[in-house]
């Protein structure tokens, strides 16, 4: 896998694009990964015009920044997903941090510095235990980190009581909550949103190197993965990794926001999971885009914001997310097929993808396990 | 599953003796041993505490923790042996509980209505799952988690607090029951397992169950409608919801919005599920060894409290429990899986291990 993906640029066998860029955005944007980006625009301008101060440049950008911390949530899930598996842990991961932050740091502003260093090396040691126990111990990673999801919330409730406790330093919350102050067009421009791109490009990056293609190709196919020479257990194990550092960045940044709970964290494996849905990527591995993980979590609170301004009670919030992801799901299904065969001749593609589809899910694995025995 | 287990034991002894070390045993009575060993550990530990872990308030208790739990993961058996998944549980029991309590309003005549009501309408939304999930091809973790949000949307806006009254002959069913050391409702969760591994040992629909949970594409090819054994399931899955959210209003007596999340029956039952030795990709396993499960659980947390483990822990040690147990079964039940096409293909534990996510 990995031969095929690092094209050096002297002996490019095939050419990296085809058609025009025009071609190409409409090609991409069929995809459920692309469709999410029509989805996102139709979404905020239904915001903007049941709320034209929605769309000033300040508003919006508190906005994203608000937001930061679920699509940053959702790119880490988005490594496990694609990879194959789950991960459920996220939320304890999130109120951990949350925790750590507020009981390590106090008052102390020396200490901030290593505050982050050991909610980082915290975060890193959830994902390779995850990791481990998934790909070595080869317990399903629904379970695994169900039980650390169990072990870890149950202990920082435990140790915290379950209620507030301790107060980090304004310095560290002001990574959540404060920004550049005077920058032109949007007044203040947020940390979270800072974090956000850095994280964003750093993420498109890594989906780009070998890690990235590898690991899609071991999500699509593990077995396919292992034969072509790729360790299946550390690319697997370092997507677990990436997602609990994911998650400790979102506390991080959480803690500004929401200050310091245990509950904080609550629920958030399943937002993120609803928000990689919603992005089109495919549960079971091997299809979708890092940044449609992302663009799903703005659409999700984009359409909160809708329901919001629409004066929807807020207890219906769970509803539409319920629907909304049964529809995406049910509608990505099928339309990945469409996205992954644009080298078809013209005439099969619309009358054999919708009688293909029930096999679209993982259309490699049937015929691998025949195969390989 | 028994008899499944013992015919793949025969042919994985066949042809691949050597990575079996304990051989013989099957994973059912594995999770059985598991279970006698921890309640040797409880008796124990009870005794350490003053107190009788044998007694007969101490095993009323530990049944009736059993029984909902027990439900559950009946109909969460089923769900995942079809390749599927059911996270709306809690939103299910705690929908019927408030259907079932608002419609006996305290009067015993009420009483065979609600309980059909209730039925009914947990079958409709297993049966809106399963539709989903069967012919719309929505992966079941999102068929079952939207509509779970669907209905955790409508219990929030239009349930504050309890709602409803049981009957008192209904109330009457949580303190019935044989020597005053089995309740009723474990005698209920007892009967519902019978049935259930009937149907999957005994019937087409059950055999269709486990040969679509194994592979659906190759189920579809052999001539079996795919469809049907997973609607069935779902529909089964939310009835058995259904029934243990009586159960439970025969025991707190009012409809409660929050009772199913509270008790996080979701992600227990799949727990339990797994616990007992049932692949989470489907195909394999039992309502026997998932019963098992459910008593390991109800025993641990019986032991955590009379031991007064504070209950924020008891997530953290029912955690550690899950994945050591897991960890302990899920190496077994890789190494066991017999060779598909005979002798001499030694790659099966990789396809088992992407299966067995």
């Amino acid at each position: 896998m990995s031969t095929t993906t690092a094209p050096s640029p002297t002996t490019r066998g095939l050419p990296a694009t085809e058609g025009t860029p025009a071609q190409r955005i409409i090609r991409a944007a069929i995809t459920p990964g692309g469709a999410v980006f029509v989805l996102l625009a139709a979404l905020f301008v239904a915001v903007v015009l049941s709320n034209p101060s929605f769309g000033e440049p300040p508003q919006l950008i508190r906005f994203i920044g608000r937001t930061a911390p679920i699509a940053i949530a959702a790119m880490g899930q988005y490594y496990v997903i694609v990879s194959g598996e789950f991960d459920l842990s996220m939320g304890a991961v999130v109120a951990t941090q949350v925790v750590i932050a507020g009981n390590y740091i106090g008052q102390d502003e020396g200490r901030v510095l290593p505050a982050i260093g050991l909610m980082l090396l915290v975060g890193a040691a959830v994902g390779v235990v995850n990791g481990l126990a998934t790909t070595l111990l080869k317990v399903p990673s629904f379970i695994v980190t169900l039980g650390t999801m169990l072990a870890l919330g149950g202990l920082v409730d435990y140790l915290t009581g379950g209620a507030a406790t301790g107060n980090p330093v304004d310095t560290f919350r002001e990574l959540g909550r404060g920004g550049i102050e005077g920058v032109p067009v949007v007044d203040v421009l947020p940390f979270s949103v800072i974090i956000l791109v850095v994280v964003a490009v750093g993420g498109v990056l890594l989906m780009r190197s070998p890690f990235g293609r590898t690991l899609i190709a071991t999500g699509d196919n593990p077995d396919a993965a292992g034969l072509a020479g790729t360790s299946v257990w550390w690319i697997k194990t370092r997507a677990f990794v990436l997602s609990s550092l994911s998650a400790t960045v979102a506390g991080i940044l959480l803690v500004g926001y929401a200050g310091v709970h245990p509950s904080v964290g609550q629920g958030y494996e399943f937002q993120a999971i609803t928000a990689v849905v919603l992005g089109g990527v495919i549960l079971g591995g091997g299809r979708g885009w890092l940044l449609s993980a992302a663009a799903g979590a703005f659409a999700l609170e984009l359409l909160f914001a809708f329901l919001n301004f629409r004066e929807v009670e807020s207890t219906w919030r769970d509803t539409v997310q319920g629907l909304i992801i049964i529809i995406a799901v049910a509608v990505a299904g099928r339309a990945w097929t469409v996205g992954r065969s644009p080298k078809q001749p013209p005439d099969p593609p619309p009358t054999t993808t919708p009688t293909t589809s029930a096999a679209t899910p993982n259309p490699a694995r049937p015929g691998t396990d025949t195969g390989e025995h | 599953m028994s008899a499944v287990t013992s015919q793949d034991t025969g042919r994985a002894g066949a042809a691949a003796a050597r990575p079996r070390t304990r051989a013989g045993l099957s994973s059912t009575a594995l999770i059985y041993l598991v279970l006698v060993a921890v309640v040797a550990v409880s008796a124990v530990l009870t005794g350490i505490e003053g107190r009788n872990f044998f007694s007969q308030g101490n095993i009323w208790g530990v049944l009736t923790a059993m029984s909902v739990l027990g439900l559950i993961a009946i109909g969460q058996t089923l769900v995942i042996l079809a390749g599927s998944l059911d996270l709306s549980v809690p939103y299910v029991v705690s929908l019927a509980t408030l259907v079932a309590a608002g419609g006996m309003k305290g009067l015993d005549g009420n009483v065979p209505a609600a309980v059909f009501n209730t039925l009914l309408l947990t079958a409709a939304i297993g049966l809106v799952m399963g539709l989903l999930v069967a012919l719309l091809d929505v992966h079941g973790f999102i068929a079952s988690l939207g509509i779970g949000l669907v209905i955790s949307g409508y219990l929030a806006t239009n349930y504050q607090g309890s709602h409803g009254a049981a009957a008192p002959d209904f109330r009457l069913l949580s303190r019935t029951g044989i020597a005053s050391m089995i309740p009723a409702s474990f005698m209920v969760m007892l009967l519902c397992a019978v049935l259930v591994t009937l149907l999957l040992r005994y019937t087409r629909l059950g055999h269709h169950l486990y040969a679509v949970g194994g592979n659906r594409a190759v189920a579809r090819m052999s001539g079996v409608r795919t469809a049907t054994p997973v609607i069935a399931a779902h529909v089964l899955c939310s009835l058995l919801a259904g029934l243990a959210a009586l159960l439970l209003v025969s025991r707190t007596g009012v409809g409660l919005p929050t009772i199913g999340s509270q008790g996080r029956y979701d992600l227990l039952s799949i727990a339990a599920v797994v616990l007992g030795g049932t692949l989470l990709a489907g195909g394999k396993g039992s309502v026997v060894g998932t019963i098992g499960g459910v008593a390991i659980f109800a025993v641990l947390d019986n032991v955590m409290g009379v031991m007064q483990v504070n209950p924020f822990l008891k997530d953290f040690v029912r955690g550690l429990a899950i994945v050591l147990a897991v960890a302990v079964y899920a190496r077994r039940s890789v190494v066991r899986r017999p060779p598909r096409f005979g002798p001499g293909t030694a790659a099966a534990p990789a396809g088992t291990a992407q299966e067995a996510r």
